[in-house]
């Protein structure tokens, strides 16, 4: 169990947890496992989701899992793994890339719609979540979705609350649609491409029919295609994609099981870019824009993912990354920086006017005293 | 069902409402004579009709924006309509409503193959968004059987499934933004050709919002490569338990079929008579589809097969080739035809999670017995996503009324199962006075705080979704009181 420290609020129980955000009288910080160091700029008590934790139902034949939102993601995995299968969306692990410890629960993944380079093929975190309770800055007890696939019924909460980084409710349950884990995998491996290139390698990969699912380059390093499902399959489209792409060198092929996690890993993690001295940011753009996002970054170290729609930039301390991308669209987070820096950039993109007034709408109606990780986003 | 009476302030300044609506658009695009405006009285919820105060048809987003500022300044309730293909009555008006409709908002804005998108204005229809770009061999996934009619604004209005969200989702899954106006006239961008919001998934929370948070003009929507091949196979059953374990099954097994229908006996016969498909004469019928290459296929089905032998099968049918598959689909595509020839009809959506098939099939079972009314069954089984379609007589006085109580009571039933009350359709007026059965009070107000953000005098579509009782305040109050 993550750690709970004494003077941490860690209710053991939904309505505990309400009853504890009705009698706040400031600010809360809400903490999974604590693994994105994000959280301690905020000012206010920690709330605990700690004791908020197992797993309530796992139907493997229905491919549903219903967990407390304070619940280890391992825990998660390994009875995944039991039954061969996974959460299909890849959640990365936070603490190579920030040196953080702690133990990163179900919530937090939720909490920050966090995906890995799978997400360019199957969906995000938000696109497998069917469904939450949570507590609202009221202590109103909500839930929406269900465990159910398909469910229209009203409005998508569940969309909203995740990635909405506890500003609207303290999540206490959260439940997944889960795939079956595939038999076979495999990684190809181009060397030597200018990103250019390497992004139309990607999306001739993407575009084409064999299933990608994962594409990543790493300018100081390689360009990855990753395959997976049934053996024979695995072989068949891997053998395609060699032939496809040819023309643009030569592709070897690994299917080593362990091997290809490894590396796949790596690249979910951002390991690259793990240690300090340099302001990490997360940048989702078009994925043919990865290339001019490289273009206006040329000091920085890169990791691309989703095919160039997902870059990780390490850049010098300070640099306000934000300017340089002026007018690609799309977003960029700041991961990693100076608490100084955080303040100076804010953490996530701002918005138009507009669309941030309805953000701000919707954060004073969920949570009216402001109470819920004040300033965050 | 019950509808509130119209505003008559609102009715007494149709006059000066219309020619206010006339002189932001270009002509014609103003519908307001009694005998025109009837061919908007309704969508294909049937049983309730009623004409609006007029219909607009803009042709761009700054159109539309001119349209909801003079509603918004008059205080007149606004419908959104694509094609009013609503099975829900998600596009019925109000007699006080102005409909914005968005059927000359047909264009396709751009198409990016290598980033795998295309933007399209929202009045496109589902089925002409892949043909678009089929060409370059691409589809847009999801696959409502209302394709060739219903529009992508709909989709995004209802969250709209089809047959192949097993393995690709549905519409929130395929969109990736949106241009929308607001009520009061304000012009909004959420998401793009990028993944994931930066801040606040607003997008998530409009996909399925039934009209009520904005008018939705044009969607960026993910498109992709079309697979190999597919191939079905068909498997009957001696009962729906069996069926139902061999879902289960399948899906415990690893393999991911694009898709797994199911019908049961009365609409197994429905679609035989009407489609001549070649059905087995049996209780339950499986339609399982697997896509790949020829040998990726194979494999699959052979995966697929072994399970179904296991639980003894009175028939199992590959398709041998394109003909075959076709008419394997035939009669499945045909279903709610089918249904339609011989009877009246209500069709069902509920969800409920695959285990539990068995028991609430039972459960529907002895429904029909206590209510006298024939039901046929045909739903997407790999999600649990059921369309029970209760048969009745409307010219049967009485009929009607009793075809809607056991539906109902159906989908309590598949809210005491651990489902929903609606899959895929939406909630509309046809489910709206059941919400509490499935959502606590706090439930629902929280969902309305977020159109009381959007929309704070309630003028989108405000009769839908919340129960009349519970939205009644936010509907005839002042502003719901500001943040
Ligand atoms: C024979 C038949 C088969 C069907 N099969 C399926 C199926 O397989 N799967 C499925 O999911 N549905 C199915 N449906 C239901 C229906 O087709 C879908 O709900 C469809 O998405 C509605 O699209 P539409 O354009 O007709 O929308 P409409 O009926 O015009 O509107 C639907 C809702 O969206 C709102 N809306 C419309 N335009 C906008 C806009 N521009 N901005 C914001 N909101 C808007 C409306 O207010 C309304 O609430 C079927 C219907 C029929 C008649």
């Amino acid at each position: 169990m993550n750690a709970v420290l004494e003077d941490d609020i860690a209710p053991a129980g939904e309505a505990e947890l309400a009853d504890a955000v009705r009698a706040a009288r400031g600010p809360l910080r809400i903490r999974g496992g604590g693994t994105r160091g994000l959280l301690n700029t905020i000012e206010g008590e920690v709330l605990s989701t700690a004791r908020l934790r197992g797993i309530t139902l796992y139907e493997p034949g229905a491919l549903t899992l219903v967990a407390r939102a304070g619940t280890p993601l391992a825990e998660i995995e390994a009875a995944l793994a039991a039954e061969g299968q996974r959460l299909p969306f890849e959640p990365m692990d936070h603490r190579p890339l920030l040196g953080s410890d702690g133990e990163p629960t179900i919530g937090g993944v939720v909490a920050a719609n966090v995906s890995g380079p799978r997400r360019v093929q199957v969906g995000a975190a938000r696109d497998f979540l069917l469904g939450v309770r949570f507590v609202d800055g009221t202590g109103a007890v909500v839930s929406n979705g269900g465990r159910v696939m398909k469910n229209v019924t009203g409005y998508d909460l569940v969309k909203l609350m995740a990635g909405s980084w506890g500003t609207l409710g303290i999540l206490t349950e959260v439940s997944f649609k889960v795939l079956p884990a595939p038999a076979a995998a495999a990684t190809l491996t181009l060397e030597g491409l200018e990103t250019a290139e390497a992004v139309r390698v990607m999306a001739a990969a993407l575009t084409s029919p064999f299933e990608v699912s994962g594409a990543a380059h790493d300018p100081d390093d390689a360009t990855l295609l990753r395959i997976e499902g049934f053996e024979d399959s695995v072989a068949y489209r891997a053998d395609r994609l060699v032939e496809l792409l040819a023309p643009s060198g030569n592709v070897r092929v690994e299917r080593d099981a362990e091997a290809v996690a490894d590396r796949w890993r790596a690249v979910r993690d951002a390991r690259k870019l793990a240690g300090d001295g340099e302001d990490v940011w997360r940048i989702s753009v078009k994925p043919s824009d990865g290339v001019e996002v490289a273009r206006r970054l040329p000091d920085a170290r890169l990791l691309l993912d989703w095919g160039g729609g997902l870059v990780w930039a390490g850049v010098a301390p300070g640099v306000d990354l934000r300017a340089a991308l002026h007018g690609v669209g799309g977003h960029a987070t700041l991961v990693r920086a100076s608490q100084e820096t955080r303040q100076r950039f804010g953490v996530f993109q701002p918005e138009a006017a507009a669309v941030a007034a309805l953000s701000r709408g919707l954060r004073a109606r969920f949570d009216p005293r402001g109470i819920l990780n004040p300033g965050l986003m | 069902m019950h509808m509130p009476a119209p505003n008559p302030d609102v009715l007494r300044r149709k006059a000066r409402i219309v020619e206010r609506l006339a002189h932001v658009l270009p002509d014609g695009a103003v519908i307001h004579e009694e005998h025109e405006v009837r061919a908007y009285e309704c969508d294909a919820l049937t049983a309730y009709k009623c004409p609006p105060l007029a219909v607009t048809l803009p042709a761009s987003t700054e159109e539309v924006a001119a349209v909801l500022r003079v509603c918004h300044e008059e205080r007149v309730p606004v419908v959104p309509r694509g094609s009013g293909t609503s099975l829900a009555g998600g596009a019925l008006p109000t007699a006080d409503s102005v409909i914005v409709g968005v059927a000359r908002l047909n264009q396709v804005l751009e198409t990016d193959y290598d980033n795998r998108f295309v933007r399209v204005q929202t009045g496109r229809t589902n089925l002409s968004v892949t043909g678009a770009v089929e060409e370059e061999g691409f589809f847009y996934a999801p696959d409502p059987s209302s394709q060739l009619a219903c529009a992508i604004a709909g989709n995004i209005g209802m969250n709209s499934g089809g047959a192949h969200c097993l393995k690709y989702g549905v519409t929130t899954n395929n969109l990736l933004g949106v241009t929308m106006v607001l009520m009061d006239g304000t012009v909004v961008e959420l998401g793009g050709a990028h993944l994931d919001a930066g801040g606040l998934d607003l997008l998530g929370v409009v996909c399925g919002s039934e009209g009520q948070l904005g008018v939705v003009t044009e969607a960026t929507l993910r498109i992709l490569p079309k697979p190999e091949g597919a191939r079905p196979v068909l498997i009957g059953f001696s009962s729906n338990e069996v069926a139902g374990a061999c879902v289960s099954d399948i899906i415990k097994a690893g393999v991911l079929p694009v898709a797994i229908e199911f019908m049961d006996r009365p609409c197994i016969r429905a679609c035989e008579a009407f489609a001549h498909a070649g059905y087995p004469d049996c209780e339950a019928l499986l339609i399982v589809e697997v896509e790949g290459s020829p040998a990726e296929i194979d494999e699959q089905l052979g995966v697929i097969k072994q399970i179904a032998r296991g639980h003894d099968p009175v028939e199992l049918r590959e398709a041998a080739d394109a003909d075959e598959a076709a008419r394997i689909w035939l009669g499945r595509k045909s279903a709610f035809g089918a249904m339609g020839q011989i009877n009246d009809y209500i069709c069902l959506d509920g969800t409920i999670p695959v285990s539990e098939l068995p028991r609430v099939l039972g459960g529907i079972r002895k429904l029909s017995e206590r209510y006298g009314l024939e039901v046929a069954n045909v739903f997407h089984a790999g999600d649990g996503n059921m369309h029970p379609l209760i048969l009745f007589n409307a010219n049967e006085p009485g009929d009607l009324e009793k075809a809607e109580a056991m539906g109902a009571d159906i989908l309590r039933l598949c809210v005491e199962a651990g489902g929903c009350l609606t899959g895929e359709h939406g909630v509309g007026v046809e489910k709206r006075d059941l919400m509490a059965v499935q959502y606590t009070p706090d439930d629902l107000e929280a969902q309305m705080r977020v159109k009381d953000v959007f929309d704070p005098e309630w003028l989108l579509n405000p009769t839908k979704v919340f129960p009349l009782d519970v939205s009644e305040t936010r509907r005839l109050g002042a502003p719901a009181a500001a943040a």
